[in-house]
């Protein structure tokens, strides 16, 4: 990973610069800095050094290639570390590699051209001005998302550049909010970079600006902003608030990036960068880090290469798609398939009234994507023009791909596919969104149940990025390829998991929420109950997720999982009650979790309490059980999957490392089960 | 209908330096339709006061029109400079005279009043699209004796001129080259070729950026002594050597027309007036006389005669194909009217750019020479063609601009 150094002479006989290309050596790859590719940047700028002492360099200026600038700290690096003098290390050397932008003598120059991440962002950070390409995207500190903190100056140098609301912005709020990131035009809005210029001729003008910056014609402001320690004590309660909300505590990163935030407002330079060491060297070390990485990994790494997928080869083209049932489930899937595949879409339904809402649910959804300004116009007469609906079953005869989603009752589903299946073509695939039916159930009563697939979403469709594809004995390999080649066009990360009741996210989720609801059946208050999650940094409470979910939805799964493991999963008279009562929210729907009052005469309680503590470990006790029987079932073959599914179907947070590190870490594994899920140091 | 012509000015003109048409070259690892942007972003940057959507017509020149020159340039160029998508664009080929056609083409949709304000250029990557690469000439030219075999070999064509007019020694081409070499050192030093120069950004083999900002190839050293001995790759001891003919380069340039009572309207500078074109054809295995009969079609066009020319831009394709010009026009090998700023074989000759090249240069000339009245820029076209633009001067003390909005005056382009 070579740094190269070219000399250049500015515009304007403004003098020699020399100019620092930032690459991988591979163009397929972005150029990141790991221990290697340090040390090469370090001797580029040694020798841009050189450059400045015999050639009059007036300035030195960094850039990147190929839409990447620099994509930060090599992670594979950082995940190798255990030792906590290394991990120190690792920081202190990128602190003294890009801290030499910092104090060359002459003014040094970032020109981002595109993506910045973490320390690649910092590298710009270190250097006296930057500019940006209007064409970038993906910058943005990333470090309090995995576990670490922005430190290679980031946590100092940028709420003294822009501000410690816009720092706190950037580095917490951003990152937390699943590793958001913002583009070319934000930078400079933000302060981040001193100018802009388009992708076109962004390199000559970036020179050209520079010339301008070194003659003195272009003056850059740099506000004081160490003067306010008002605003900087909001900024600071303002990300811990944002921290909260997200991680509750659980997760130490966030805190600590807040922490060196609040210090960088008196901190002179050499504290603050040793206190990112520290930072750092904790942080390098700590379980919540290399969960997180070990769960980032998986995750990219399921996206690009499902674990167990046949070969894409075998998948069947997807021309036209049919969905079987017109009610919320399946009108949102219908505008999925038509917005991803732009493929005519059918609707049935059984009757007028039902079909013209589920296509008019599509259209407004159609709309809705027009004016959001996620497709043009054209796109949108496209799509309108694609999706119909009927009552006759017959209309799907041309389709190559027939899902439904009819109501989750199995004799229902069952007659729906005695009477569907000779309608269709030959080859189509037939596929079923049960959350918690038998899929084999399903297609036992199908002439080829070769081509019957489980094609499982999470509700909202939109958002949640899991598919969890569900085979049969019978299924055969291009059906599930077909199913993973849909799958990613719908730019979803599919998990192959074998058919068993609730398969794997529902199933885990309602061991949890069924400990959490034995403890209030039992006597716990409803929201000690609730809170009593809290650490492990779920994106909402079990209650307030039920909320969501439905309770209907949920009284339906129990059923289901009561039926098939009795001996662990049972159906709560309070759960029973609540539907009932019209499923009333019983905590808030936003902000801190507060009961609303519904729960009177709803909820039941005993008179055996269970402290906050107790009602955790039962529930970690329960989680490890769950997930150490559906390993032993084969519902999926190795703790990676059933993580992947708990990151993307629910947003479990990376700190955890989806969920089977954390019962590790926590000890619940061996408690309930008598071994671990990852050997110790596995990540 | 009547029909009235309209006056034409030169706005501004650029080019990219100009490289080695080599592995080792500046340009070899940047595409040459980015050398193209970089020219229409200047001119645009350059002339603040020209709303984009008022050019109505990019057209851009390359000799040979396939891949990084392939995508109907002019139009491509337009849209990768971010020009607006309702600015239409075309390419345009022929040869070396490429851009001066783009130029004369445009100015004839501008007289006519067909549009107001367009771009016109030219390139050639050399390195990426070696002459004649890709060419499938009909067999007819040569089983029914079309052309000469030497037709379609610049470098013959070149020889078989000092074959024609054995006054053209070997000597004359070596001192007018070396004196172009020195010529060009001198407009360098003088900043004469800068003010006019785009910078590119362009990437190395190793994937280094750098700023490619000044002309690579030219050698200030040269000496007629020097020449002498170089050999002679077209014919054994024949006169065309690399050091009297122009090298292989990579380049770009683009200038911005107008029609003048526009310019005017939206603050455009006039740096020159087109008086006049014309193209014309000779026997392909002397290509080299080609600017003779186009010169004069274009200075009868004009109304001119060669005594009213005060300053010649002639592409230096070879010596001895300047020389055949000044030959025949009575003008001497040293005559300080010709190519003040050194030429093509100094600075390079990238095919189908170097049109513009020449203008951008009598342009500033111009600006330097108000005493000079008219001005000429000419060259030679590979298959036996001549292109001539005749230029009036707008710092002359007897220039007119011809009134805002009202028809031109009769030294108009035309048929006369």
């Amino acid at each position: 990973m070579p740094t190269h150094v070219r000399l250049v002479d500015l515009p304007g006989g403004a003098g020699p610069l020399a100019l620092l290309t930032l690459t991988s050596g591979d163009p397929r790859r972005p150029a990141t800095l790991g221990a290697e590719s340090l040390e090469a940047f370090d001797a580029a700028v040694t020798a841009a050094q050189g450059l400045v002492e015999t050639a009059g360099v007036v300035a030195v200026a960094v850039t990147g290639a190929n839409g990447v600038f620099c994509a930060g700290a090599d992670l594979g690096a950082v995940a190798s570390v255990h030792d906590r003098a290394l991990s120190e290390e690792l920081g202190r050397r990128g602190h003294a590699v890009l801290g030499r932008l910092g104090t060359l003598g002459v003014p040094t120059f970032a020109y981002v051209n595109g993506l910045a991440l973490g320390g690649g962002l910092e590298t710009a950070l270190n250097c006296t001005y930057r500019t940006v390409s209007t064409g970038a995207r993906g910058l943005g500190l990333p470090e309090a998302y995995l576990g670490l903190v922005p430190g290679w100056g980031g946590c100092y140098l940028l709420p003294r550049l822009i501000g410690p609301a816009a720092a706190v912005t950037v580095a917490i709020e951003n990152a937390l909010a699943n590793n958001r990131s913002i583009d070319g035009p934000a930078a400079l809005q933000l302060g981040i970079a001193d100018a802009a210029f388009a992708p076109a001729d962004f390199l000559v003008e970036s020179l050209r600006w520079t010339a301008g910056v070194l003659r003195g014609d272009v003056v850059v402001p740099r506000p004081d902003h160490t003067g306010d320690a008002a605003a900087w004590d909001a900024a600071v309660a303002r990300g811990r608030a944002v921290a909260d909300a997200r991680v509750h505590g659980a997760a130490p990163a966030p805190y600590r990036a807040l922490e060196l935030i609040a210090g960088a407002r008196t901190a002179s330079r050499e504290e603050a960068f040793a206190a990112e060491d520290a930072a750092l060297a904790d942080l390098g070390v700590s379980d919540e880090l290399h969960a997180g990485l070990y769960a980032f990994t998986l995750v990219q790494r399921a996206g690009k290469k499902p674990q167990g997928a046949p070969p894409a080869e075998l998948a069947r083209k997807v021309t036209s798609v049919g969905v079987v049932g017109a009610g919320l489930m399946a009108s949102q899937l219908a505008l999925l398939l038509l917005h991803r595949l732009r493929v005519p879409i059918v609707l049935t339904d059984v009757d007028d009234a039902r079909v013209e809402k589920g296509v008019a649910f599509v259209r407004s959804g159609v709309d809705e994507l027009l004016a959001k300004g996620r497709i043009t116009s054209d796109t949108a007469n496209r799509l309108r023009a694609n999706v119909s609906g009927s009552t006759d079953k017959a209309a799907l005869g041309l389709a190559d791909f027939v899902i439904e989603a009819v109501f989750e009752d199995l004799a229902v589903k069952q007659q729906m596919l005695r009477e569907l299946e000779p309608l269709l073509r030959e080859d189509a695939v037939i596929a079923t969104n049960t959350s918690s039916l038998s899929v084999s159930a399903m297609a036992g009563v199908l002439e080829h149940p070769e081509r019957f697939v489980g094609f499982h979403f999470f509700n909202p469709v939109a958002v949640l990025p899991l598919v969890e594809v569900v085979r049969t004995p019978q299924t055969d390999e291009a059906t599930l390829a077909t199913a993973f080649a849909l799958g990613r066009k719908l730019k979803k990360t599919c998990v192959l998991v074998s058919d068993a009741p609730a398969f794997v996210v529902n199933r885990v989720l309602t061991r949890m929420f069924d400990e959490v609801m034995r403890a209030v059946d039992e006597g716990t208050p409803l929201l000690e109950a609730d809170r009593a999650v809290d650490p492990m940094g779920l994106p909402m409470s079990p209650l307030r997720l039920a909320s969501l979910v439905g309770p209907a939805v949920m009284l339906h799964v129990h059923r289901t999982l009561a039926g098939a493991f009795p001996d662990r999963y049972r159906v709560s008279d309070n759960l029973e009650r609540w539907v009932e009562a019209g499923s009333p929210d019983l905590v808030s729907r936003k902000g801190p979790v507060a009961l609303t009052g519904a729960e009177q005469g709803v909820v039941q309680q005993g008179d055996a309490p269970s402290t906050a503590e107790e009602v955790l470990v039962r529930v970690q006790d329960a989680l490890a059980d769950e997930i150490s029987r559906l390993l032993a079932d084969g519902v999926v073959a190795r703790p990676q999957e059933v993580d992947v599914c708990l990151v993307l179907g629910t947003g479990h947070p990376l700190f955890t490392g989806g969920i089977t590190p954390y019962l590790d870490r926590t000890g619940a594994s061996e408690r309930a089960t008598g071994r671990r899920f990852h050997e110790v140091g596995a990540f | 209908m009547t029909r009235t012509t309209r006056n034409v000015v030169f706005a501004d003109g650029v080019r990219t330096p100009f490289g080695k048409a080599r592995p080792d070259g500046l340009f070899a690892d940047t595409r040459a339709d980015d050398l193209v942007v970089a020219c229409l972003r200047e001119l645009l940057r350059r002339n603040p006061s020209l709303p984009p959507e008022r050019v109505e017509e990019v057209a851009v020149a390359a000799a040979t029109q396939t891949g990084d020159q392939g995508l109907v340039l002019g139009r491509s160029a337009a849209l990768l400079a971010g020009l607006p998508v309702t600015t239409p664009g075309y390419a345009i080929d022929r040869w070396c005279a490429g851009a001066m056609t783009a130029v004369t083409t445009v100015a004839a949709s501008i007289a006519v009043g067909a549009l107001d304000v367009a771009l016109a250029g030219g390139v050639e990557h050399m390195g990426h699209h070696p002459l004649g690469a890709g060419m499938d000439p009909n067999p007819r030219f040569l089983t029914e004796r079309i052309v000469d075999p030497d037709a379609l070999d610049m470098g013959k064509t070149a020889e078989s001129l000092h074959d024609r007019f054995p006054a053209l020694t070997k000597d004359r081409a070596d001192a007018f080259a070396a004196a172009s070499q020195q010529k060009f050192a001198a407009a360098v030093a003088a900043g004469q070729v800068a003010a006019d120069l785009v910078p590119v950004a362009v990437r190395d083999a190793e994937g280094a950026w750098g700023l490619a900002s000044a002309d690579e190839l030219a050698r200030p050293q040269t000496t007629v002594e020097g020449l002498a001995n170089l050999r002679t790759p077209f014919r054994p001891h024949g006169r065309v050597t690399a050091g009297n003919a122009s090298p292989l380069t990579d380049g770009a340039t683009a200038c911005l027309l107008a029609a003048e009572d526009v310019a005017a309207e939206l603050g455009l500078t006039t740096r020159m007036r087109m008086a006049g074109f014309g193209f014309a054809g000779v026997e392909p295995e002397v290509m080299g006389l080609g600017p003779i009969p186009s010169t004069e079609k274009a200075l009868r066009h004009a109304g001119l005669g060669i005594e009213d020319i005060g300053l010649f831009e002639l592409n230096e394709a070879f010596a001895v194909q300047v020389l055949s010009f000044l030959d025949h026009f009575g003008i001497a090998d040293d005559d300080p009217r010709v190519n003040r700023y050194g030429g093509a074989i100094a600075i390079g000759h990238p095919l189908a750019a170097s049109g513009v090249r020449l203008m951008t240069q009598l342009a500033r000339q111009f600006s330097e020479h108000p005493e000079v009245r008219y001005g000429v820029t000419a060259m030679c076209v590979g298959l036996g063609q001549g292109g001539t633009v005749v230029w009036e001067n707008p710092h002359h003390a007897d220039f007119v601009p011809s009134p805002a909005g009202t028809a031109s005056g009769s030294d108009t382009a035309g048929a006369r």
